[in-house]
């Protein structure tokens, strides 16, 4: 047993911590709600700085031209992001897009993966729809052949980074029942594809996403990534290291929100004494420090397993989220209790880091879906 | 025991819904279902359709042109507003500031203020909250020196609700640094439009303008705006403060909250199936219903011993504690019925404007609202502070 970071990883987790810190006034005021905040979702400088630290390489194998790529690269990463509440949309440029492509690209398609490892290249990944909640096989979109030719039609929900993107990674049904998991196929849509619409707007808890209206895209065949119908398990297996990133991130935003609340414990005065001392408040700030621990041993069971058998590593994915539901959603909402008024406000850190926390459970699927997931592996 | 209304009870809310169904404009309901903010121009309209009817004052005496409902009476009206979306009613100058003018106030303040409150000509905001006297608020700073025949005021309010609208606050204010925390603090009334204050918006983690900072800089505050005697202060900040926690358990808001909850979970789709048959959905909800069924049991039981002239003590700690965590559990259920469309943030959407929501009717607004309400738990004495007071109640003053 060894639970320490290789040197490359403490290395990796030192520099991007400073790093963050470092920019921390840029970092905040691209995730202002409102006229303060970026058009883009992110800002472009810290993106093309966290290419040149090396950080968007950490996440890829060296097979994929990356320097890391395993589960603990992934959270030593996603820690560190949601420990500086940084929403620069590595998950979907990297984890996501690039990883798909990895994964599924031909010849022609995969050096585009050497441009997202370089910072120059975004990508959006557009499966989820209206209707299909957190259940990833739902695809009602569909693509259909007209002579050479492939045409998508449908509709895409909350894709995130789709304006920024260069190609979005569009989910089609090319056969089977809405809710099939074979059928699936995955196309590398240029943004500005005629029929392509999207309708933009800024996350609550930062970045953007828009609605993606499909109207008679056309395609060529080389536009499909990998064989027709056959997407899935590669959605899947790239879906579940976006939830291992996601379990590590609002584990960072934990330990955030913990450690300002402890500050803040330590030193506002009322009663004429720190509101530390108030052993109501004590035991409240004990269980939190409890919970954030339970929270970092989920995380590493699910990194550790992200290589098992598929039925091991969804059981361990979806216990670590459900646990990680479970916690982070009473530190966000203890934290801002302990704190009072100011947690409320949007210039103190904390509401955002709050906001990261929850909302990162509706991202391919809350704790309850997650609960399921569980008992149906746990029945397996 | 008898758990129905009587026949006069069961008529008066015919009557309450009567009225609803005809003079609350659909608009206005409509923005209020889909959590849409009303702004000044809609409050200032609700407003004076209820004065029109005689009933923006329930709980004022008929003297003052109130409607002297007793406690039974309010709640039926509360429970029925909200069951028709109609708004809330601002309560700064009508429920905070009036009782206190109607028991504390001079025959002239009386005369001069209660009629504007009525007419909607003075909006009023509360200056209580200050940087460092929060759960604390004995420990208020802001300063007001008698100088001949005015107060001079300097010091910094926060966390004011609405300020940005209001034309008048009242405040409290130290005129005895040397007494006793509570024994050295003034009510004052202060016309807003006076040279030296300022005031600063604070923007919520949800984006909103709803409170500010108030600063005041060699404010000259006339001294007939004090209210009753100097130092009394923190006495009529009591009183009022009793008013506040009517309705604190907020029942009728958690019941609208919870059918809202429902219409979602049977629109969104889970798995193939509605979320509502969902069972960890469904058991969530069903916690959540059981708990607001025994809470508005707990509400009723201790309004009606209020009816019957019994003052609430520290059962209304026990309202606002249960109250509070059950519309912030329902909050959290709103959020997740909304499932991915809890995550877009289209502003536009809630001010009202003409952008559609990008998600099913009411999905834009829960999110916002999960963070704008843990405020419920913070504001009006925090949870914290109502424990303490139950505690101190029941176990002795070592608490």
């Amino acid at each position: 047993m060894n639970f320490d970071l290789t040197e490359e990883r403490q290395m990796l987790q030192d520099s991007l911590r400073r790093f963050l810190r470092d920019n921390q006034a840029a970092l905040q005021a691209s995730t202002r709600l409102g006229d303060g905040g970026s058009l883009l979702g992110f800002d472009a400088e810290i993106w093309s700085k966290l290419a040149e630290l090396g950080v968007i390489g950490a996440l890829f194998s060296e097979e994929d031209g990356g320097f890391g790529g395993a589960g603990f690269d992934l959270t030593t990463v996603f820690e560190e992001l949601g420990r500086a509440g940084a929403v620069e949309p590595l998950l979907d440029s990297a984890i996501l897009g690039g990883g798909l492509i990895a994964a599924l690209g031909d010849a022609a398609q995969k050096p585009l993966v050497e441009e997202v490892i370089a910072g120059s290249l975004h990508l959006a990944l557009a499966h989820g729809e209206p209707n299909s909640r957190y259940d990833l096989a739902q695809v009602e979109t569909r693509a259909t052949q007209a002579g050479d030719d492939i045409i998508l039609r449908g509709r895409k929900a909350v894709v995130i980074n789709a304006e920024a993107a260069d190609y979005l990674l569009v989910s089609a049904r090319e056969s089977g029942g809405p809710s099939e998991e074979d059928g699936i196929s995955l196309f590398l849509v240029p943004r500005q594809t005629e029929g392509v619409s999207l309708r933009g707007y800024p996350l609550l808890a930062g970045g953007r996403a828009a609605e993606l209206d499909l109207e008679d895209v056309s395609l060529p065949q080389s536009a499909r990534l990998g064989a027709a119908g056959a997407a899935y398990p590669a959605l899947k297996r790239a879906i579940s290291r976006a939830e291992v990133a996601i379990a590590a991130e609002t584990l960072g935003a934990m330990e955030t929100a913990t450690s300002l609340t402890r500050d803040y414990l330590l030193t506002r005065q009322q009663f004429g004494r720190p509101i530390g001392s108030f052993q109501a408040l004590q035991h409240r700030m004990a269980t939190l420090l409890i919970e954030l621990e339970q929270a970092r041993s989920a995380v590493i069971n699910a990194a550790g397993h992200l290589d098992a058998d598929p039925d091991e590593q969804a059981l361990q994915i979806a216990a670590a989220r459900n646990l990680i539901g479970r916690a982070g959603r009473l530190v966000a909402e203890e934290s801002i209790q302990l704190h009072g008024g100011i947690a409320m406000t949007e210039e103190y850190e904390l509401g955002h880091i709050a906001k990261r926390i929850v909302m990162a459970d509706h991202r391919f699927g809350d704790t309850d879906t997650q609960l399921e997931r569980f008992i149906d592996h746990s029945a397996a | 025991m008898d758990l129905n209304y009587s026949i006069e009870e069961q008529d008066f809310r015919a009557e309450v819904q009567e009225f609803l169904a005809q003079k609350l404009p659909q608009e206005m309901a409509q923005t209020i279902r889909a959590g849409r903010e009303l702004g000044k121009e809609g409050h200032d309209q609700w407003h004076a359709i209820l004065n029109a009817q005689g009933w923006l004052a329930p709980n004022w005496p008929k003297e003052f042109g109130g409607c002297e409902w007793n406690a039974v009476q309010r709640h039926i009206f509360e429970e029925e507003s909200c069951r028709a979306n109609a708004p809330r009613i601002v309560p700064f100058g009508l429920s905070m500031l009036a009782p206190v003018l109607q028991k504390f106030g001079s025959k002239a303040q009386q005369d001069h203020y209660l009629p504007r409150i009525l007419s909607g000509e003075d909006w009023w905001c509360q200056g209580y909250s200050e940087p460092g006297a929060g759960s604390d608020l004995a420990s208020l700073k802001t300063r007001a020196v008698r100088e001949g025949d005015h107060y001079v005021v300097n010091g910094q309010k926060t966390w004011t609700t609405l300020g940005q609208y209001a034309n008048w606050i009242f405040c409290l204010v130290r005129t005895d640094p040397e007494a006793k925390q509570q024994s050295g603090i003034s009510f004052l009334l202060i016309d807003m439009d006076t040279p030296g204050i300022e005031v600063r918006p604070i923007i919520l983690l949800d984006g909103t303008h709803e409170v500010n900072e108030v600063w005041f800089t060699d404010v000259k505050v006339p001294v007939e705006n004090l209210v009753g005697e100097e130092n009394m202060g923190w006495t009529y900040a009591k009183y009022l403060l009793t008013h506040e926690r009517t309705n604190i358990a907020g029942v009728g808001f958690s019941r609208a909250g919870l059918e809202a909850v429902k219409r979602m979970a049977r629109s969104q789709m889970h798995r193939g199936r509605p979320l509502i048959e969902n069972a960890h959905f469904a058991a969530r909800l069903a916690r959540a219903e059981i708990d607001l069924m025994a809470m508005s049991t707990t509400n009723l039981r201790i309004i009606s011993r209020a009816a019957s002239g019994q003052a609430p003590g520290v059962e209304s700690s026990m309202l606002k504690v249960k109250g509070t965590e059950i519309r912030q559990e329902i909050n959290d259920l709103a959020r997740r019925a909304a499932g991915t469309y809890a995550m877009p943030f289209v502003s536009e959407a809630l001010e009202g404007g003409n952008e559609p929501e990008v998600g099913p009717e009411g999905s834009a607004a829960v999110a916002p609202q999960y963070f704008n309400y843990r405020k419920l738990s913070i504001f009006g004495g925090s949870n914290e502070i109502q424990k303490n007071i139950i505690a101190k109640v029941k176990l002795g003053g070592g608490a």
